[in-house]
């Protein structure tokens, strides 16, 4: 045997550096079929079998004594062996000294059942090609889902607390419409970064080879290097640093007490005092027995309250080049990254309890693909929890990218903060006061090129901003009352969500105009719109790829695309 | 079909009037105003020929008398065939039958006279449902415009939307056997976004099945992202 000469500490041999994944080394997503990480099975149903064979070891714990000890109990009953119908199992294997027969069954159910799990991890695969994202699954009942790239309205990195603990992440391609995600999991945290990075650039219509390309030119930058090549340009800019960051930093950092406290003074804090009163009084009033009510009401409000703080903690937003970049989450971090031209609507509120302090929430109206009792919708709608007027307009400038420099005091000064001297909203007007007795100076919308925006409410301040290029249609509603006093309301219609695009009580003649200006800019908006691919270049190469992109659409209609490729009048 | 240029002021893209009143379901306006109409695009504009849309339909859409109303403005608005009043006091009628039927049958059988106060409540309002449903079919309409399709419906409650051909994303014809035997069907227009709800019932069978084709045709060559 050859002793080894001693390494230099501090000097890894050139091998030892090959582990730093190399961005232009075969990925996950070189269009071929690849499987998910082995331990799926364990994550995804496995625990499930842990979890019962826990159970029976439990519950044998006393016969396991017994079987491996039976010179305790040699006078088995010959009756017992007869009428062994309705008695426990377990007896009649010892009764007929069946032990091998029975180690052999279990070990066989143990194996079927290992195989099954094999089977559908081998059978389960997904590819990445340039056009869509492919997943397949199952043995016996085969389900193929493919989601075209450039209808992807975001992923989503979930690494849930146990997964987390072995490296684990969860990948989920966000699709355009009800339950039509894609779903990689289980991948290791690394490979689901890079796969996260390559899905966006290939969404975003870049080519992988082109990134792979750049991505060698940097061989240090560790496991997100892929993603951290194309951000450089961008974090560049931003933080000025010559470095590729891989993690842009968080434009936003809530402080854990502003978090706590916004969560204390929201309006389910106002439901809980009601109650409590209620209770309170209902306990004098005559029915004592209504105070025990109390304690469930509080234990449910904490818990309440525990998850909707736990779920926001660790908050960043980020901007990366291939969307902006939201992480949320204790104990299960999710890390979206939503795509340019993916936000539908953004609402920015303020109720009068947080006035004081000036915190504003920021929530918007986005395809999240799942289905429509998901309970875990509500948390991807919100994008700022809490935060200060710097912190709403760093973030609105990120969701907003579009929107020109001119247009900002609009949004802010006069928008966000309420009418002031020369508004330039249109407002409700001064004989429909009654219909909005408090809010009516406020009440309006403003039309810019790319934007509409609705300014509501003085009790509970709303800016509700809706892109013109996302918006489905626009509707003119008109009642009785209303037309008494020749107002109408005006909707916007976009994607379900917590953003209302209904604006009551417009002057008439003001509704009308916006209906017919909204929905020209709203078409000319559309026409220049390419945000589903939204960095592919107008280069020659670019209209290569139209065209196969124009083949590999997909929705409720196959569409060539090529003529609003090669739109000459685009702008970018 | 119907218009009233002499009510509003023209705000129409396309600045023509093409309609003359009085022309009824020959007269090819909604063609003319498409060729009339200057745009920067080169999109394909949908033509379905006006016989079929307006064949056996209302000739006049029904407004609230207010001036404050919202207005037609220009163009030519495609009206519900006539046949869909039938359809619609036939299934109403008979919810009304049976409703009454129910409502005798507990009272004289069993001498439960309380039966008529949710009976005659729910009769009461089928009853006013038959009576305004003439009213309300002669208020709903649709537009083919260059880049989008209008719709508006309601007296009382008017609403008018604005669809972009670009936005469609599926296209619905239904029809029951009541639909069937008159020769009509619905016709449900999709969109991403749930508020849209753009559902023009009574169309006749060939003008909705010759409607969604345009409309797809129309809708891919305009298709951008969601």
């Amino acid at each position: 045997m050859v002793v080894q000469p001693p390494q230099p500490a501090g000097v890894p041999e050139p091998g030892a550096a090959a582990p730093l994944p190399d961005p232009a080394a075969p990925s996950l997503s070189d269009g071929e079929w690849h499987r998910l990480h082995p331990l799926t099975p364990l994550f995804r149903g496995g625990l499930f079998l842990v979890v019962i064979a826990g159970i029976i070891i439990a519950n044998l714990r006393d016969r396991l004594v017994f079987i491996f000890l039976p010179w305790l109990d040699d006078d088995i009953d010959p009756e017992d062996i007869r009428d062994f119908q309705g008695r426990d199992p377990i007896d009649f294997i010892v009764a007929n000294n069946l032990y091998l027969v029975a180690v052999l069954a279990l070990l066989g159910i143990l194996l079927v059942l290992i195989g099954l799990f094999y089977l559908s991890w081998r059978f389960h695969t997904f590819r990445i090609t340039g056009e869509d994202v492919e997943v397949r699954s199952g043995v016996l009942f085969r389900t193929h889902r493919r989601a075209p790239l450039d209808r992807v309205q975001g992923v989503n990195l979930t690494r849930p607390m146990f997964a987390r603990l072995v490296g684990l992440a969860k990948l989920e391609v966000v699709g355009a419409g009800l339950d039509s995600n894609v779903k990689l999991e289980y991948l290791s945290t690394s490979n689901a970064e890079a796969v996260r990075a390559d899905i966006l650039r290939l969404a975003s219509g870049r080519r992988l080879a082109e990134a792979r390309a750049a991505g060698a030119a940097h061989p240090t930058s560790r496991v997100s290097a892929a993603a951290s090549v194309v951000s450089a340009g961008i974090t560049g800019i931003i933080e000025g640093a010559e470095e590729p960051v891989s993690e842009p930093e968080s434009v936003v950092n809530i402080p854990v007490g502003r978090l706590i406290g916004s969560r204390l003074l929201s309006g389910s804090t106002i439901w809980l005092l009601v109650i409590i009163v209620a209770i309170i009084v209902g306990s004098i009033a005559g029915t004592p027995w209504v105070l025990f009510t109390l304690v469930p009401a509080l234990i449910g409000f904490g818990a309440y309250w525990v998850r909707t703080i736990t779920r926001s903690l660790r908050y960043s937003i980020a901007p990366t080049p291939s969307g902006v970049r939201i992480t949320f989450g204790l104990f299960t971090t999710i890390t979206e990254i939503l795509p340019p031209g993916r936000v539908h609507a953004v609402e920015v509120d303020q109720s009068i309890l947080w006035r004081p302090f000036g915190w504003w929430g920021i929530t918007v109206n986005r395809l999240s693909g799942r289905g429509l009792a998901d309970g875990a919708n509500e948390q991807f709608t919100t994008v700022l929890p809490v935060g200060t007027r710097d912190d709403v307009e760093r973030v609105l400038r990120l969701l907003l990218p579009d929107l020109p420099e001119s247009e900002w005091p609009l949004l802010f000064e006069h928008g966000i903060l309420g009418p002031k001297s020369d508004d330039p909203y249109t407002n409700t007007p001064r004989r429909a006061r009654l219909l909005r007795p408090l809010s009516w100076r406020r009440n309006g919308f403003l039309l810019v090129p790319d934007a509409l925006l609705m300014r509501r409410g003085v009790i509970w301040r709303k800016l509700a901003v809706f892109p013109l290029a996302r918006l489905q249609s626009i509707g003119l509603e008109q009642g009785p009352v209303d037309r008494a006093l020749s107002v109408a309301s005006v909707r916007a219609h976009t994607i379900s969500g917590r953003v209302y695009g209904r604006l009551g009580v417009l002057d008439r003649d003001a509704a009308l105009g916006l209906f017919e200006d909204a929905e020209a800019a709203a078409l000319a908006a559309a026409s220049h719109d390419r945000s589903h691919r939204w960095a592919g270049d107008t280069s020659a190469e670019s209209a290569a790829e139209g065209a196969a992109g124009a083949a590999a659409v997909a929705g409720a209609v196959s569409v060539p695309e090529s003529s609003e490729r090669a739109a000459p009048e685009d702008p970018r | 079909m119907t218009n009233s240029p002499e009510r509003t002021p023209d705000q129409s893209p396309s600045g023509v009037s093409p309609h003359t009143p009085g022309s009824l379901a020959h007269a090819p306006t909604n063609t003319e105003s498409a060729e009339v109409s200057t745009s920067p695009a080169s999109a394909p504009e949908p033509q379905v020929p006006s016989d079929v849309l307006d064949q056996d339909t209302y000739e006049s859409i029904r407004e609230p008398r207010s001036a404050s109303r919202l207005p037609l403005g220009d163009g030519t608005w495609h009206q519900l065939a006539r046949q869909y009043v039938w359809v619609q006091l036939i299934s109403t009628g008979i919810m009304a039958l049976i409703v009454l039927a129910a409502v005798l049958l507990v009272t004289l059988l069993w001498g439960q006279w309380w039966a008529w106060i949710p009976g005659g409540i729910f009769l009461a309002i089928l009853v006013w449902t038959l009576a305004i449903t003439p009213r309300q079919a002669r208020a709903y309409g649709y537009q083919l415009r260059r880049d989008d399709l209008v719709f508006r419906r309601g007296i009382l409650w008017q609403r008018v939307v604005a669809v972009p051909y670009g936005r469609m994303q599926l296209i619905d014809i239904t029809h029951g056997p009541l639909d069937r035997g008159f020769g009509i069907a619905q016709l449900k227009l999709v969109t991403a976004a749930a508020s849209t709800g753009v559902v023009i019932p009574g169309l006749k069978q060939e003008a909705a099945e010759r409607l969604r084709d345009t409309l797809v045709d129309v809708a891919e060559t305009r298709r951008t992202g969601l």
